[in-house]
Formats: structure tokens, sequence, C-alpha cells
């Protein structure tokens, strides 16, 4: 009997101690959405759940001339679809070929791709900079489409090749018995077999194009060139506290995309993450 | 053929002398004034900075010319031995087959290298080249002023000079000390949400399960900035909680300690979602045989958990937690879209209390255009992340399994 009461308690203390922690995870975003319908505009609310609810701010945001934020969204759209198409491709070809084949150079390769990704990011900044300058990309979606894309196979070419390690060598013999060349076997059979690899680099181009504003707000100058990011943060920066509302809307339109993706996709994560770590 | 090789020779001949001038002088003359008929005219003189990017250039591409030309020498050679032999020299067809069968890695590879040669390599050669110069403001920025190379001079100013040794230390010791106690935190909450979850006896994970990781789906730059405006010293809801009961409003964001306590906090509730991912998933591996043999040998729950789960955990999340921990000495995001930095130091050069290395290196480099020093710390950032990464490697020899998997 003691010992079933005491199992009660643990159950009874377990759930609220699971209770307490939704509630802290879901505070800030619930606080966000619903300040985001809060009329008004400022930080300060009476109440938690506002006394009434306006779609007002929604409308500003895709209406208001000096926001642009249709224009914003769009830009966005256009540049991470591009660097995840360019990216995964990127990616898959340079993680195949490091993954299996031997040639003179493979491993020098590998180690000097693991040491460039042990730099801080912001230190090439400025040589990235100038290059783009010299090249006439400067405020242009291509050149972020290009950096994100060439950044991203440092990033995402151990969590690929560990993928590519763990495809059994016998398929890919028993297709060139048949007959396939090299660029057959590549295309036909490892990129099909591939597909959760895929899913996971093009959804962290995707994410991260999504949300960069520090190298985009660097490179796109003109207002109607930037990405939601870019924009979001500067209404932060520049008008603080009085348009909170404005920004609560935008906030909600930005993450409401990659927040479905990525609940939609958690699992690849896990195990795109814990593959990168096993395999270095 | 051998239009483009007389071109390419040509080429370098001229580039390749101003090249070199250009990277061992970094310019000679300054831009000017000049008085012409009584107006001053600019005189552009040599843009060091713009001179030592282009010679990068030209000696990255003098080094593919020269990989190039082995090349084709070796290809010349094998080809009169073909001749030689009495056989037909290979056409241009045969050469592509060639390609496509036995150097295909080579052929994938050429676009992904030319773009990393150039993207990435070029720029950290170039970043390193920097922590060699003088080129910081707001005395030796170009095109009103030349940068000259001052060998090891901008390290010593960052060891010796009091100023900046006093703030490079400061920082340091505050991004250390954030990176263990971030690392530690959201590990030792993840573990304990993880476990109180995955009791036999708990009803609806998957619902618990998602409702948790709810904060890591939603991108860090939006809930980051959504905290900053929560921890708002005069409006936030947090502080008007507080005085609702009458406890008193906190500086959340403008006192040294608060600030350093606020990021610790806000950190967990970013990186939280992500060590319960990663231990849930090791504890779902671990055989149930091992926790009904303790049964039998008569282990209660916090025995199980001290022999069993503990142990199995570390082993398999230790390689990981050294990641989080040289991701969070480099967590850019935390700290700057939730505190900037701040609060300011007076004490330090252009740098807060709460500025992490990398932070710092960001502010010198963009707002404040000291470009040697943060360069300096740059490398520095550099050597710390490689040992820990060359420890992490060696620990867990995952290069030497590699062919193991095959």
């Amino acid at each position: 009997m003691i010992a079933r009461k005491s199992v009660k308690f643990r159950v009874m203390a377990s759930y609220l101690f699971l209770a307490a922690v939704v509630c802290w995870s879901l505070y800030p975003a619930a606080w966000v959405v619903l300040s985001s319908f809060k009329p008004g505009k400022s930080l300060y609310s009476e109440t938690f759940i506002p006394k009434s609810l306006t779609l007002a701010h929604y409308v500003e945001l895709f209406q208001s001339k000096s926001l642009m934020f249709t224009t914003w969204y769009l830009n966005t759209l256009e540049v991470a679809v591009l660097s995840m198409l360019l990216s995964t491709l990127l990616v898959t070809i340079t993680a195949y070929a490091l993954s299996r084949f031997r040639f003179p150079w493979r491993k020098a390769s590998l180690t000097l791709i693991l040491v460039l990704g042990m730099f801080p990011g912001f230190m090439s900044m400025v040589a990235v900079y100038i290059l783009l300058m010299q090249l006439g990309l400067l405020d242009t979606h291509a050149a972020l489409v290009i950096v994100y894309s060439f950044g991203s196979i440092i990033f995402n070419l151990f969590v690929a090749k560990g993928f590519f390690d763990t495809l059994p060598k016998g398929i890919e013999e028993a297709a060139r018995i048949d007959g396939a060349g090299n660029f057959r076997v590549f295309t036909s059979i490892m990129l099909p077999l591939s597909k959760p690899m895929l899913v996971f680099v093009a959804l962290t181009t995707f994410t991260g194009a999504w949300v960069d504003f520090i190298f985009a707000s660097l490179v796109l100058r003109s207002k109607e060139k930037w990405t939601v990011a870019v924009g979001l943060y500067d209404m932060v920066n520049s008008y603080q506290n009085a348009y909170f509302t404005l920004f609560a809307a935008g906030a909600v339109f930005i993450a409401i995309p990659i927040t479905l993706l990525f609940m939609y996709l958690q699992r690849f994560f896990v195990s795109g993450l814990t593959a990168g770590a096993n395999k270095g | 053929m051998f239009l483009a090789s007389g071109f390419a020779v040509t080429y370098f001949a001229s580039a390749l002398r101003q090249a070199i001038w250009g990277i061992a002088t970094l310019g000679d003359a300054p831009s000017r004034l000049v008085e012409v008929d009584g107006k001053s005219v600019n005189i552009p003189g040599d843009h060091s900075i713009n001179l030592m990017i282009q010679s990068l250039i030209v000696l990255f591409l003098l080094a593919l010319y020269i990989i190039l030309c082995i090349q084709a020498a070796r290809d010349a050679y094998s080809t009169g031995k073909r001749r030689n032999a009495g056989l037909s020299p290979s056409t241009f067809r045969q050469t592509l087959t060639y390609l496509h069968d036995f150097k295909f890695a080579q052929l994938l590879l050429v676009l992904p290298a030319a773009g990393i040669l150039f993207l990435t390599i070029l720029p950290i050669v170039f970043m390193i080249l920097l922590a060699f110069t003088n080129y910081s403001s707001p005395h030796h920025i170009p095109p009103g002023n030349l940068v000259d190379w001052t060998g090891f001079e901008t390290f010593v100013q960052l060891f010796r000079l009091s100023s900046w040794s006093g703030t490079f230390l400061g920082v340091l010791g505050w991004t250390v000390l954030w990176a263990v106690v971030a690392t530690a935190t959201t590990f030792a909450s993840g573990l304990a949400v993880a476990l109180v979850l995955s009791q036999k006896e708990v009803r609806l994970k998957g619902i618990w399960r998602t409702l948790i990781i709810i904060p890591y789906a939603i991108p860090q730059m939006i809930s980051l900035l959504a905290m900053k405006m929560m921890f708002n010293g005069k409006f936030g809801p947090i502080n008007q909680y507080l005085s609702h009961f009458g406890l008193g409003e906190l500086p959340w964001l403008t006192d040294p300690f608060w600030a350093k306590l606020t990021v610790i906090i806000v950190n967990m509730w970013v990186g939280m979602p992500l060590s319960f991912l990663l231990v849930s998933s090791v504890l779902s591996t671990i055989p149930p045989d091992l926790y009904e043999a303790a049964k039998v040998e008569g282990a209660g729950r916090w025995q199980q958990a001290r022999i069993i789960t503990l142990p199995f955990i570390m082993f398999a999340i230790a390689p990981i937690i050294i990641i989080q921990l040289a991701g969070n000495f480099n967590n850019f995001n935390v700290i700057y879209l939730l505190t900037n930095g701040g609060p300011s130091n007076p004490e330090y050069q252009f740098a807060g209390h709460t500025d992490l290395l990398i932070t710092w290196l960001y502010k010198l480099t963009l707002n404040n255009n000291i470009y040697n020093i943060a360069s300096a710390i740059g490398i520095i950032l550099f050597i710390i992340i490689a040992a820990f990464s060359i420890w992490n490697y060696r620990q867990t020899r995952s290069f030497k399994d590699e062919e193991m998997t095959q």
C-alpha cells in the first residue's frame, strides 16, 4: 500500500513538474502571439490576455508604405529557396566525392574543411564584403545566395558525408556490374537513398537564409532589397518599444513557416545532429 | 591552347610584379590634397586593403595555374609516350570519358573547391594577415592613410598594453564562465525533463514532447528579440508581474550582475529543448534488461539512475557536450540580440559586461573599425576552438573508425 501511494505521489509530482516546464517553454511565444492581436502600440499591457483583440497590426504590416513587408517577404523567399537549391547540390556532390572515392589529397581536404569551420565566421566578413564590392555584387540577392550556399558546404559536409559513409557499398557495386557509369550511380542510386540527409541540408540552409540579419544587413543596402530578418531587426533597433505590437505581428509572421517546418521534421534534425557528432 | 598559355604567361608576368609589390609594401602613396590652380584636388593614392586583396587573388590564381601547368606537362608526357609506343593520342572525347570514368570525384569537386578557395580560404588568409598590420581606426584607415606591416605588434598591444589586456582578460574570463555555466544549465535541465518524462507511468508522452520542444523550433532571432522586450526594465511584463506581487522591479538587462544572470536564464530557455531531445534519444537505446537485472540485485530507483542511466547518457553525449561547449564559447546570437554586450563597462575598450570574445570581435570590426585587434582575437578564438575539437576527436576516435562503417 505504501509503495503504491509513493508511486502515485511521484507521478503527480512529475505531471506538476512537466506542466511547469511547458508553461515556461510556451510563455514567451504565447505572449508575443497575444501581443500581436492587442490594440494600441505599446509594450505595456495591463493583462496577459488583452481585453479586446484586433487584426489591425497584420493589416498594417502588409499595407504600410514605409515597411514594405510584402516585398521583404518575397525577397526572403527568393533568397532562401535559391540558397537551399544551390547549397543542397553543392553539399551533396562534395560529400559524395569525399565519401565514395579515394584519391590523393582526400584526407587533407577533409582536415582542411574541418579546420576552416573552426574560424569564427565574422572574421572573413570584411574580406567577403570587399570581394563582393570588386565583383559588383553588393546590394544584390545573388551575393547572399552564393555566400550562403558555399558557406553551407563547410557546415554540412560532415553530416552529409557521414550519411553517405553508412550507405552499403553492395548496392553501388551491383549497379556498376549492370553497366551503370559514375554519373548514373550517383543520380539513380545514391540520390534517392539520401533523401533524409537532403532534407536536413536543405532545411538548415533555408532557415539559415530566412533568419540571417547580420550578413544580409551588411550586403543589402537599399530598403527594397532587404529580407524580413533585416527589416524586423531594423524595426526593433530604430523604434524600440514604440511599435511593439507591430513587431509582434511581424515576428509571428516570420516565425510561423520555420516553426512549422521544424516541428514537422524534428526527427531529421536530431538524427542529423547526432550523425554529425559521431562522424565528426 | 598555346595562345591561352601565352596569354596567361604575359598576364602573370605583369600582374605578379604588381601583386608582390602590393602585398610587400601595401602601397606607398596615401591619397592627398594637392593645390592645382588655387583649388585643392584630391589625388587618390594606394588603397592598402584593396591592394592586399587583389594581390592575394593574383597569388591564388597563380597557384592554380601552376597546378594546371603541372597537370598539362604530365598529360603531354603520357601522350608522347603513347605516340612513341605507336598508339594514337587520345581525342577530346576520349579525355572526357576518361574524366568521367576515373576522375569523377575530382570533376565533382571543381566547383565547390573553387568556391571555398575564394569565398572562405582567401578571406581567412586575408584576415589572418590583418593581425600583422596596423589596420585600425583612427590613424590607419585607407584611402586617407596607408596600412603597414607591423609584425607581432598587435599581439603585444593586446597582451601587454594595460587598457587592451585588461579588456581581453576580463572578456575572456566571462566567456569561459559563460560557456561552462550555459552548457551545464542547458544539459542539466534537459536531462531532468527527459528523465521525468521517460518514467513509464507518465502518459501522453508525444504531446508533452511536442510542447516542450517548441522553443527550439522558433527562430532564435525572433525569440531572443521577444525576450529582450519581456525583460525590459520599465514596460516589460516580467517586472510588471514582480511589482504586481509587491516584489519590486529588477534591473534585468541594465545591471552587470543581473544582465549576466538574465542571459544565462534565457539561454537555458533556448537550449534546454535540444539537450532534452538528445538525452531522450539516448534513453530509448538503453536495454531494459539492465534495469531488470539491477532490480533483481535490489537496487532502488536512485541507484539505478546512478549506476545505469547516467553513465550511459554521459558516454553517448560527452562528445555532443564538448561541441555545445565550443558552440557556447562563440554564442553570438544570445548575447548580441539580448544585451548587445551591455551594460557598458567604462574600464573596457569597446566592450560591455556581457560581451563574449565573439561579440567583442564583431563590435571591433563593424562598429569601431579596429581590424587588427579584431583579427588577433579571431586567431585566438580559432586556437581555443581547435584545441577543444582536437581533444574531442582524440576522445571519440571517430576519425579512425571511419572505414569500419563501410
